[in-house]
C-alpha cells in the first residue's frame, strides 16, 4: 500500500492551513510529520485518514484515486492525542471493538485481540475497565486498538504528548520496533525533534502548511535546506549568529573575527547567518580553530542526565548542550569554544549554503 | 523563618492499612530545611501529591507530625499556614488589574496602603510586571498570568514558604526557560523555602539545589540533581533519572564480585565483603549509559557484545547491544565511530554501582555524595 498527496491545498472559511503538499509515503514506511503546533499536521493528517476533503489536489492509495472516498471506506486506523477509549467496555471488548464491526470470526477475535496485547504489554488488564488504568495504560489500550486491525495506514496525532517521559521512551521504542513487522503506512506527528530523531524513518518538516523537507531523519538533520528546517529540527534550538564575511575572516556581529578555513573561503563575501549546534559548543577547547568566546551564565537547566546552559555576552547570546550535570550560578562568568569547522551558513534569504556534514575541514 | 519538618509522618487514604502498599505515604521523617530551593520528583501515583496537601493543610495526615520551625500544624488551616502555593494553572481574578490581583492578599489582611502601594510595586519589579500593573488581569498570556500566581505568594512578608504544584504545565515550551530563571532569581532574592513538585525531571533538577525522590509512598533518595545522577541511591532513581535511565541487571555473588549467566564482574575487596555480610540474594548492578566505555578495537579483556539496534538522536547515539544475553543500552558521543557487528565495552570501576534490595551499597562514607563544584 503506497499514499500519494499530489498538490494538496486546504482552506477553511477563506482560512488556508495546507498549500502546495506533495508526498508519497512508500509501503512499510515509518513516516513523522514534524512541525510546531498550528503547523498543518492534524490538518494533513485528518485529509490522509479522509476525514477531511482537501480543497485542491488529489489523494491516491496504491495508484486508486481515493479523494472522494470517505473514512469508512478507506482501511485506516488513527490515535490521538487524549486517550480515547470506550469507558463502558473492559479494555479487550476495547481492542475487539474493530474486528466486531468487521464482523471477524469470534476466535480470530480473540486470538488478535490477545497477541495485539502481548505486544502492548497490556495482557494482565484485559478484564478490567479504562479507567481503572493508568494514563500510559489508557494510551496503550487505544494504540492496541488502533493496531488490532490490519489497516493499511495509522495514523499517531502526537500520541504521547499527555505521558510522563519516562513511559515515551519506552513506548517510542516499542512502537518502532512493532512497526518494524508491519507492511502497513504509519503516519506520526510530533512537536517534538527528539521524538523525531529517536522514531527515525522518514521525517517531514512542516512550516505554516507547507512542506519545507523530507527524508531520513539523521539526513534532514544534518543536511537542513534552510534556517527554519534547522530551528525546527533542533532541540535545544540552533544558536544563530548573525555575521559577515570577507576575502579573509568572519566577524560575528561587529566583535568576534576569525580567519577563514578551505571551506569557507569557497563563499561568496558578504552578509551570513551563522549557525553552530548546542551540542557542538564546548567547555573546554577540543580543535586548533575552536573559537573561545567569554560569557556570562544565565541559566543552567539540568535534564537529569545532561545539561543546557543559557549564555550570554554584550552582542549574542548561545545554548549549550553539555553531558553530565554541571551547576553555576546566575551572571557567573564563563568561557565557552565554539568550533568554526562545524558552522552552518545561512544567506539573507535563509538558504543553506554549507552544513558540518559537507564540509571537508573536520 | 520556616523549617518543615515532618516527623514519622505516615498517611493511608484507607481506613484499615495493614500492608505498606496500603499507605499512600510509608513512615518517613523528613526535613526541609529554612530557605531551600527544593523539589519533589516522581512518577504519577507516587504519593508527592499527597504530601503536598499535607505540607499545605488541605489534608491532615493520619499517623506522624508536620512541625514548623517546631510547632505542630496537623490541624492548623491552609490560609493560617502561612504558606503560598502556585498550582498548575493560574489562580487569579479576571475582573481586577494586575496591581489588585497583586495587592490582594495585603489588602485582605489590612494593610495600610502607603505599605500596599510599595510593596507591589517592588515585587513588580522583580517579576518584570511593572508594565502590566495598570492592565485588565484576563487578557494576558499563560506566562504572565502564573508571574502574578506567584506575585501574589512573595508579597506577603509572612510568607515564609512557598509550595510549587508544576507551575510551567501550561507555559508556552519557548518561555519556560525565562520563567525558570526567575524562579532562581526569586529563590536567590528572597529568603524563602521552595518546594517545587513535579514529575519532570528537568523541571526539578534546573530549579532544586536539592531535590526528594519519592517512589511508591517513600522518598528513596534526597540529593542534589549530580548526586541522583552520579550516584542514585536507588534503583528507582538509577531508572527513573536520565533518558535513557541507569542499566540495571540482576546479579548472583561470585568469588570475585558478581555474576550473571556466563559473565563475571570483578569488584573490590571491600564490596566483597560487604556483600557477604548482607543476607538478601536480590543483588543488582547498575551503570548509566553515558558511563560504560567503548573501545574502538577488540580487546580481550573488554566484554564483547552484540549491536542490536543504533538509535542515532543527533547529538550522540543509543547502542541497543546485548552482553551474554542481557540488555545494555550505551551513549556514544556524535563523533564517534559506531563499531559493527561487535562492540567492546567496560565499565569504569567509579561508575559501576550495586543494589541490594534495590538500594545503593556504600563500600566507604567518603563515597557518599559526591563533592559538589
Amino acid at each position: 500500500m503506497s499514499l500519494v498527496l499530489e498538490n494538496i491545498g486546504y482552506a477553511v472559511d477563506g482560512e488556508t492551513y495546507l498549500s502546495d503538499v506533495n508526498l508519497k509515503l512508500e509501503p512499510g514506511s515509518f513516516n513523522v510529520l514534524l512541525g510546531r503546533t498550528l503547523a498543518g499536521k492534524t490538518s494533513l493528517m485528518r485529509l490522509m485518514a479522509g476525514l477531511d476533503k482537501p480543497t485542491s489536489g488529489r489523494i491516491y492509495m496504491d495508484g486508486q484515486d481515493v479523494t472522494n472516498i470517505v473514512v469508512q471506506e478507506r482501511n485506516i486506523s488513527m490515535v490521538y492525542q487524549q486517550f480515547i477509549n470506550y469507558p463502558n467496555l473492559t479494555v479487550r471488548e476495547n481492542i475487539a471493538s474493530p474486528l466486531r464491526i468487521a464482523k471477524t470470526k469470534e476466535s480470530e477475535i480473540t486470538k488478535r485481540v490477545n497477541e495485539t496485547a502481548a505486544i502492548l504489554q497490556i495482557e494482565p488488564y484485559l478484564d478490567r475497565y479504562p479507567l481503572e488504568l493508568s494514563g500510559g495504560q489508557q494510551q496503550r489500550t487505544s494504540m492496541a486498538r488502533a493496531l488490532v486491525k490490519d489497516a493499511s495506514i495509522i495514523l499517531f496525532d502526537e500520541p504521547l504528548v499527555n505521558l510522563d517521559y519516562k513511559l515515551r521512551e519506552e513506548l517510542r521504542s516499542e512502537l518502532r520496533d512493532l512497526f518494524t513487522e508491519r507492511n502497513a503506512i504509519a503516519v506520526y506527528a510530533t512537536t517534538e525533534p527528539n521524538e523525531a530523531m529517536a522514531l527515525g524513518g522518514v521525517t517531514t518538516l512542516l512550516h505554516e502548511g507547507r512542506i519545507i523537507q523530507s527524508g531520513p531523519a539523521t539526513q534532514v538533520y544534518r543536511n537542513p535546506v534552510n534556517v527554519e528546517a534547522s530551528k525546527l529540527f533542533s532541540e535545544p534550538a540552533i544558536n544563530l549568529i548573525p555575521g559577515r564575511l570577507s576575502e579573509n575572516e568572519v566577524t560575528f556581529d561587529e566583535s568576534v573575527h576569525f580567519p577563514l578555513d578551505h571551506d569557507l573561503s569557497k563563499i561568496k563575501p558578504g552578509n551570513y547567518t551563522f549557525g553552530v549546534l548546542p551540542s557542538h559548543i564546548g567547555l573546554v577547547p577540543n580543535h586548533d580553530d575552536d573559537l573561545e568566546l567569554s560569557m556570562r551564565m544565565q541559566l543552567a537547566e539540568i535534564s537529569g542526565s545532561e545539561t543546557y546552559m543559557h549564555v550570554v555576552n554584550d552582542h549574542f547570546d548561545l545554548i549549550l548542550q553539555v553531558s553530565g550535570v554541571i551547576s553555576y550560578h546566575i551572571g557567573d562568568p564563563i568561557k565557552v569554544y565554539l568550533p568554526t569547522h562545524k558552522l552552518f551558513v545561512f544567506d539573507q534569504a535563509g538558504n543553506t549554503i554549507q552544513t558540518p556534514s559537507q564540509r571537508i575541514t573536520r | 523563618m520556616a523549617e518543615i519538618h515532618l516527623k514519622s509522618l505516615a498517611h493511608s487514604y484507607s481506613k484499615n492499612p495493614s500492608k505498606p502498599s496500603d499507605y499512600a505515604i510509608r513512615e518517613m521523617d523528613h526535613v526541609w530545611e529554612h530557605g531551600g530551593a527544593y523539589a519533589l520528583l516522581g512518577p504519577s501515583g507516587c504519593g508527592k501529591s499527597t504530601l503536598l496537601n499535607i505540607m499545605s493543610g488541605l489534608l491532615s495526615p493520619a499517623n506522624g507530625q508536620v512541625l514548623f520551625d517546631g510547632v505542630e500544624v496537623n490541624h492548623i488551616p491552609p490560609e493560617d499556614r502561612n504558606i503560598a502555593q502556585v498550582f498548575q494553572f493560574p489562580v487569579i481574578y479576571d475582573s481586577m488589574t494586575v496591581f489588585d490581583n497583586l495587592a490582594f492578599p495585603l489588602r485582605n489582611m489590612k494593610t495600610p496602603e502607603v505599605k500596599v502601594q510599595s510593596r507591589v510595586h517592588e515585587i513588580a519589579e522583580v517579576l518584570e510586571l511593572t508594565p502590566l500593573l495598570k492592565r485588565n488581569a484576563s487578557n494576558l498570556t499563560a506566562d504572565e498570568k502564573q508571574k502574578i500566581s506567584m506575585g501574589r505568594g512573595l508579597v506577603r512578608s509572612d510568607v515564609s514558604a512557598i509550595l510549587f504544584d508544576e507551575p510551567l504545565t501550561v507555559i508556552d515550551p519557548q518561555l519556560k526557560w525565562k520563567l525558570r530563571r526567575k524562579l532562581k532569581q526569586i529563590h536567590e532574592q528572597f529568603n524563602i523555602t521552595m518546594v517545587y513538585v513535579t514529575h519532570d525531571q528537568l523541571e526539578a533538577s534546573t530549579f532544586a539545589e536539592k531535590i526528594a525522590v519519592m517512589y511508591e509512598g517513600q522518598i528513596v533518595q534526597f540529593g542534589t540533581p549530580r548526586e541522583l545522577f552520579e550516584r542514585p541511591n536507588h534503583s528507582f532513581v538509577g531508572y527513573f533519572i536520565g533518558s535513557p535511565g541507569m542499566n540495571l541487571i540482576e546479579v548472583q555473588r561470585s568469588s570475585l564480585g558478581v555474576k550473571f549467566n556466563n559473565t563475571q564482574i570483578n569488584l573490590e575487596p571491600e564490596m566483597i565483603k560487604l556483600l557477604a555480610q548482607m543476607p538478601s540474594n536480590n543483588l543488582k548492578i547498575g551503570i548509566r549509559p553515558e558511563f560504560i566505555h567503548v573501545w574502538d578495537e577488540p580487546n580481550i579483556d573488554a566484554y564483547c557484545c552484540d549491536l542490536i539496534h543504533v538509535e542515532d538522536l543527533g547529538t550522540y547515539k543509543i547502542l541497543n547491544l546485548t552482553l551474554d544475553g542481557q540488555q545494555l543500552k550505551v551513549r556514544l558521543d556524535e563523533d564517534r565511530n559506531v563499531p559493527k557487528g561487535k562492540v567492546y565495552i567496560s565499565f569504569p570501576e567509579q561508575w559501576l554501582l550495586v543494589y541490594v534490595d534495590e538500594f545503593l551499597v556504600d563500600t566507604s562514607a567518603e563515597t557518599k555524595g559526591v563533592p559538589h563544584e
